[in-house]
């Protein structure tokens, strides 16, 4: 091709244009700062072109929407078909409050469920619990029973509607509880739609809400799937989530790699315990978040898309199209809102809603700007869901599939997300595994530093936060309603219980706990132990302890 | 040379969002603290035996879950029951604004919300907790 090789003719152009029409700007005008990088601290050039991507091919890594590797998105015709799921999490105070909430999200529009739960849910204890003191419905719903969970979904077609549920180390005593409820109500398990997050190994990492030790903790993972697949076989019995890491600090790079390959090690546990890969693979689920880096985010889900097929297909041989998918729920980044001048933080949801929907997400939470200061009030969720639908409905983003592929900066950062993860792929690996990784702190380390550098570099203004560092406002006006737990919530909770212990069949109970806590000694898969516990009306925190007492609690190694 | 101030950084209760207190606990070393951090989920009762037992000047409370109208006055209270109510207390996170003044009447130095410096955080500790127990 020679002088004609069209690479080789814009080399020389840009050479030409650093030298001449580029330089005289830089000497009249300089730029404003002499280093530019994303929200993750990667350096980003002033301009990306064709020379950027020097082994670039379309074909191989971008090919064609539903098809490997689904770097375009997972569906042929995206949201042309169908808008992602509008799945506002939510919950406060009692199963009462938080169907009252439902009900008012679903009025305006939203199209799944998804509950948030209290802190004493999270850790497996009901609301009577000592341990429980003053965290009864405060930054989610208190379910400790199966009542609770009838009462959060009273009126509401679970038959018809998904639900995601954000919750760990019980996932599978709530999701029995989802269950038996559904089974009362005459809804087969087999119509029943949606997903537990059930991702233990980022709770070690990043949430930090566990109860048991990593083994015992994923033997109860893999028996969901096992359970799943044969019981429930539309339900997402995972939802790695990168989430939880991201808000704790980690860069979109750590986000990926760390959630990436926590699935990988869910791979590796379920095909030891005999599951074939194209089995469960296909209910694995991904969770992500979105900051306020527009195309750092954008470059993250397509990066992950990639890499997921990869390894389903490369490494662990699936051969079912739909293990190759790398399907996600998406949240915007409630550690990016800010307690000062409340309102900007719809803009900041906005732009990292429409990152979401650039990414090719398949559902998506937008926080309320409220929540710098609380559990969103019902206004500001309305606002964040409205937010949703003007994306969906106004913005034309969902016209066309990846309508940024192509961008030459956009596949140059996809492609750097893809090489971060793999390097870290190495570390991990080199560290003996996700969990030997955990026991040592690796993954908490690392959190942790980014986190301070985030801080620090705010606090030295070299990031510039509207409202917090820069264009600080003295007198602001408070522009958040007030939402309060209330004590009648509470008390009605702890009536419930103790109704609850007194009136239910006693040796039934006491059997079901006994023949659960024999089969946790054991190797058997725990899931229709829990079930029937849950039929003979043990509360979450008895399944719990039981639990508790064969398997032993987990200690964090200490570090900042 | 002026002794070190010593801090104990913990989280209260359930509360598992521990990005802040880290980041604080960090920020206090690098400014010449002692920091002792105690880790997730430690009682009221757990966090004053620390507090004492490590003989520090202040204690920096984190909590994000909304539980902190019932935790942190607590600590105060076991610190005085205690005979450690020189110990001074400060605490931050995910608080809205009516609960501050309660918070401080309840005996809390200081209360810190979303989009405070690292600095001024620094700033209150160097000035309240200064050796002069």
């Amino acid at each position: 091709m020679g002088k004609d090789d069209p690479l080789k003719v814009l080399r020389e152009r840009k050479k030409a244009w650093e030298r001449t029409t580029l330089k005289e700007s830089l000497k009249a005008l300089p730029e404003r700062k002499k280093a530019f990088t994303t929200t993750s601290f990667i350096p980003v050039e002033r301009l990306y072109t064709p020379l950027d991507l020097p082994s670039f091919d379309p074909d191989r890594d971008l090919a064609m929407p539903g098809e490997y590797p689904f770097t375009r998105g997972i569906h042929p015709t995206m949201y042309r078909r169908r808008l992602w799921t509008m799945r506002m999490f939510a919950g406060y105070g009692s199963a009462e409050d938080t169907n009252a909430r439902f009900k008012y999200l679903i009025a305006h529009g939203e199209t799944g469920l998804s509950v948030a739960f209290d802190m004493p849910t999270l850790y497996g204890y009901d609301t009577s619990d000592a341990e429980a003191e003053g965290e009864f419905g405060t930054c989610g719903v208190a379910v400790s029973s199966l009542r609770d969970m009838e009462l959060l979904f009273r009126g509401i077609d679970v038959g018809t509607i998904s639900t995601s549920m954000t919750i760990n180390s019980p996932a599978a005593v709530l999701w029995a509880m989802y269950l038996v409820n559904a089974e009362n109500r005459k809804i087969p398990w087999t119509k029943l739609r949606g997903t537990i997050q059930n991702d233990i190994l980022k709770e070690y990492q990043a949430q930090k809400e566990w109860i048991f030790p990593p083994e015992p903790s994923m033997r109860l993972v893999v028996d969901t799937f096992e359970f799943g697949v044969k019981k429930v076989p539309q339900w997402n019995t995972i939802s790695i989530s990168g989430y939880h890491i991201r808000e704790a600090g980690a860069t979109a790079a750590q986000e990926l790699a760390f959630t990436l390959r926590n699935g990988i090690e869910y791979v590796k546990w379920g095909l030891e315990r005999g599951l074939g890969i194209d089995e469960f693979a296909p209910r694995l689920s991904f969770f992500f978040n979105s900051h306020n880096d527009l195309f750092e985010e954008i470059a993250k889900y397509r990066a992950a898309r990639r890499i997921w097929a990869r390894e389903m297909r490369e490494t662990f041989g699936a051969r079912n199209p739909r293990s190759w998918w790398l399907r996600f729920h998406t949240q915007t980044a409630g550690v990016s809102l800010t307690k000062q001048q409340p309102l900007n933080n719809i803009v900041r949801t906005t732009v990292q809603a429409l990152a979401a929907v650039l990414g090719g997400t398949q559902s998506l939470h937008t926080n309320s700007y409220d929540e710098a200061y609380q559990v969103p009030h019902e206004d500001a969720a309305r606002i964040a869901l409205r937010t949703q639908q003007i994306l969906a409905y106004e913005s034309g983003v969902a016209n066309t599939i990846d309508p940024l592929g192509g961008s030459y900066f956009l596949e140059w950062l996809t492609d750097y997300m893809e090489d971060e993860a793999y390097r870290y792929f190495d570390r991990i690996d080199a560290l003996g595994g996700v969990v030997p990784a955990i026991r040592k702190g690796f993954f908490q380390q690392e959190i942790a530093n980014s986190a301070y550098r985030y801080q620090k570099e705010v606090d030295d203004r070299e990031r510039t936060i509207v409202g917090v560092n820069d264009y600080v406002e003295a007198d602001e006006a408070e522009k958040v309603e007030p939402l309060r737990v209330t004590k009648e919530s509470f008390n009605r909770q702890i009536a419930r219980l103790r109704a609850i212990r007194k009136a239910r069949n006693a040796r039934k109970w006491e059997r079901a706990l006994a023949a659960l806590r024999t089969a946790a000694e054991g190797t058997e898969n725990l899931m229709p132990r829990i079930v029937d516990a849950v039929r003979a009306e043990a509360t979450l925190g008895e399944i719990c302890d039981t639990l508790r007492e064969v398997f032993g609690t987990w200690e964090e190694p200490l570090l900042y | 040379m002026a002794k070190k101030i010593r801090v104990l950084m913990a989280k209260p209760g359930l509360d598992g969002h521990d990005r802040g207190v880290k980041v604080i606990a960090r920020a206090l070393r690098d400014a010449g603290m002692e920091v002792i951090y105690t880790g997730l989920r430690q009682s009221p009762d757990d966090i004053v035996a620390a507090a004492i037992e490590e003989d520090v000047d202040a204690i920096g409370l984190s909590s994000l879950s909304g539980a902190h109208m019932t935790l942190f006055p607590k600590v105060v209270q076991i610190l005085k029951k205690k005979k450690a109510g020189d110990i001074v207390v400060a605490g931050g996170g995910i608080i809205p604004p009516e609960d501050v003044p309660k918070l401080k009447k309840a005996g809390l130095k200081g209360v810190f919300g979303p989009g405070t410096t690292l600095q001024e955080i620094v700033d209150f500790f160097q000035k309240n907790a200064g050796r002069s127990r």
